[in-house]
């Protein structure tokens, strides 16, 4: 059994007494151990995806219309609010895009370590503040002991990070989100806490869903791949499969756009147009406007998914077909 | 924090001598003559010009100041003029009324302010939150001199469950019985302030409740109860503490006009009552304490900021 499934997830945005979908039937499953990677731009829903899954979509004006959530054999979507608690922070925590904003600017960051530990392990504040520094230590900041008492100021922004992924692996989630936790940081950083994140699965063997709007980063640390448009999943393969022959043209198109150092080129391929607007309607397929391959069947049909060997399954009616 | 706090009351001395200066000026610029008011109608020129003389009125404005703050600097704030008792024991006298009215005020302000801004900020768009929200607006938008009147009306004349005016000293017979006196004037005092306050606490922790380590606090599993509390108003309260500030302020001025209402022998009607007798000294004098006490309060706003919020260092 996967540990994390999710099922044909429907998110909405109410807006004026209308629901205006985000995310549609967005379908995959994580196993335990294993990395997923979800990548597209901003505003294809990559980011509700992964609040929906931790729960954190209550309260705001975003909410599950369908779909279901299942977490180590539990549907998640229908459990009381305590016993939902009772999982975020422990089995399943989740680390941000901005360090900087993401602690609280008025606790130090041991007590800030030290509230999920008393939250869901009943241990006395001193065990907790042992533990808190072990943490600190296993995501490599250096002088754990005094930095527990740092204000979240005190630190960087790569620093602050490594602290939230400390509190985040404080009570060992066999599930960790990752919402694009590279992006806000400098490159050599962003480096070292990819492979802060990869070391620590290594040793806890705990799952990774890592989202990000960078192939690149999703290239290096995850097993299996989906791709994000407009709501929908419109590929995902493994990342050996997808790397080695992509179908969808927006695949293509992304792949296309990543810099490379050894090419001799002055521009970069960009895929052409914008991302439609949330409330834009598109008949077919979303992506034909800036589709390379639309053909007039495009405009009008949703497409199917196909599904080729290895569980490469594209969303599109003209998937490029494997080479020869 | 202590040096800071030292080097901070030692800028106190400078704003003191213009204040000072400020309002000296300021009083003799507002006509009529004390002589002439403390003779009464009957009295001839003559007679005016030989105590204006007496009480030193007639020399030149910057020696007036001069002799004023020498005295001052010896911790002699002059005589009153109507009183022809010593400025400090006329004060001393309305300080207990006011005191206990501030106290009062102020406990009324934080019993009813902080706890219904958080409701309301915690309830957010429920009937609840409509409630207190329109509350509010209201007690802000009521003069306080009409909110006395009609208090004395409900409590005092048709219900008569509360003195209408006057205060005795706590020394005086009933002790702290004496209290009671003071309910409605602190009560008039306390709604605009509370109000204010509802609405600060309300307005911060709606922006706090957006900020994202509030999602991370949420992510935590923490229940949504220690979240609002420890996390959301922790941090609103950074904002609210400057509010205190200004309220004091407010206070001072609205104490003159609810005092007035209430007849209390307080500081606020003594400095009303000293304007239209044109008593300088006390006027005066009643300003400085006002100024001084201002200004420890701004400090102890700035002391509260540093505790509250570890990225405020004091320098």
């Amino acid at each position: 059994m996967a540990l994390l499934e999710v099922r044909n997830l429907c998110i909405a945005v109410g807006s004026g007494g209308a629901l205006l979908p985000v995310v549609e039937d967005v379908s995959f499953t994580v196993e335990a151990g294993r990395t997923l990677g979800i990548v597209g731009e901003s505003g294809c829903g990559k980011s509700l995806t992964s609040l929906a899954i931790m729960g954190l979509l209550e309260g705001s004006q975003v909410r599950i219309t369908g779909g279901e959530i299942r977490f180590a054999g539990r549907e998640l979507t229908k459990l009381p609010a305590a016993e939902r608690r009772a999982i975020m922070g422990d089995q399943m925590a989740m680390i941000f895009q901005e360090p900087m904003t993401s602690l609280n600017p008025v606790y130090r960051i041991g007590d800030q370590i030290v509230e999920v530990l008393r939250q869901h392990r009943s241990m006395s504040r001193r065990d907790a503040l042992v533990r808190a520094a072990e943490l600190l230590a296993l995501v490599r900041i250096p002088g754990p002991a005094e930095r527990l008492k740092s204000y979240p100021h005190q630190l960087s922004g790569g620093m602050r990070q490594r602290v939230m992924i400390a509190m985040a692996i404080a009570c060992d989630p066999s599930l960790l989100i990752a919402d694009e936790p590279t992006t806000a940081l400098d490159v050599t950083v962003q480096a070292q806490i990819l492979d802060l994140l990869a070391d620590l699965q290594a040793r806890t063997g705990m799952a990774v869903v890592l989202i990000s709007h960078d192939l690149g980063v999703i290239a290096e640390t995850c097993q299996t791949i989906a791709v994000m448009y407009r709501g929908r999943i419109v590929e995902s393969a493994s990342a050996a499969g997808l790397f080695a022959a992509p179908r969808h043209p927006y695949t293509s198109g992304l792949m296309a756009s990543i810099p490379d150092a050894d090419a001799d080129c002055e521009t970069l391929p960009a895929i052409a147009g914008r991302v439609p607007r949330i409330d834009e309607r598109i008949g077919g397929c979303a992506f034909h406007p800036r589709c390379p391959r639309a053909a007039s069947r495009c405009a009008i049909e949703p497409p199917a998914t196909a599904t080729y060997p290895e569980d490469h399954v594209v969303l599109c009616h003209f998937p490029e077909e494997a080479a020869p | 924090m202590l040096a800071y706090a030292i080097k901070r009351i030692f800028v106190l001395i400078p704003t003191l001598l213009a204040a000072s200066l400020l309002v000296f000026v300021f009083i003799h610029l507002i006509p009529g003559d004390p002589a002439a008011v403390l003779l009464g109608d009957t009295a001839t020129p003559e007679e005016v010009a030989q105590l204006t003389r007496e009480m030193g009125l007639d020399k030149p404005l910057y020696t007036q100041f001069v002799l004023w703050l020498g005295n001052f600097l010896q911790g002699d704030l002059g005589t009153s003029i109507f009183f022809q008792e010593p400025v400090l024991s006329v004060i001393a006298d309305g300080a207990e009324t006011s005191i206990l009215l501030a106290v009062m005020t102020m406990f009324w302000i934080v019993i009813f302010g902080v706890p219904i801004g958080v409701v309301s900020a915690t309830r957010h768009g429920t009937w609840i939150d409509q409630l207190s929200s329109g509350g509010a607006m209201f007690a802000a938008s009521i003069p306080t001199f009409w909110l006395g009147l009609y208090l004395i009306l409900i409590f005092s004349v048709t219900l008569g469950w509360l003195p209408s005016s006057g205060f005795p000293s706590l020394s005086d017979e009933g002790g702290l019985t004496n209290l009671r006196y003071l309910l409605l004037p602190s009560l008039t005092l306390a709604a605009p302030n509370a109000a204010l306050i509802i609405r600060l606490v309300r307005a911060s922790m709606l922006d706090v409740q957006r900020e994202d380590h509030v999602r991370t606090a949420r992510a935590k599993g923490l229940h949504p109860l220690r979240v609002a509390y420890a996390h959301v108003f922790r941090n609103a309260l950074i904002a609210v503490a400057a509010a205190f500030g200004f309220t004091f302020a407010a206070l001072v001025s609205e104490a003159v006009v609810t005092e007035t209402v209430f007849s209390l022998p307080g500081v606020g009607r003594l400095v009303v009552q000293s304007i239209l007798r044109r008593d300088y000294p006390v006027i005066q004098g009643v300003i400085l304490v006002i100024v001084i006490l201002y200004m420890i309060t701004n400090l102890l706003v700035d002391l509260a900021y540093a505790w509250l919020d570890p990225r405020v260092s004091l320098k």
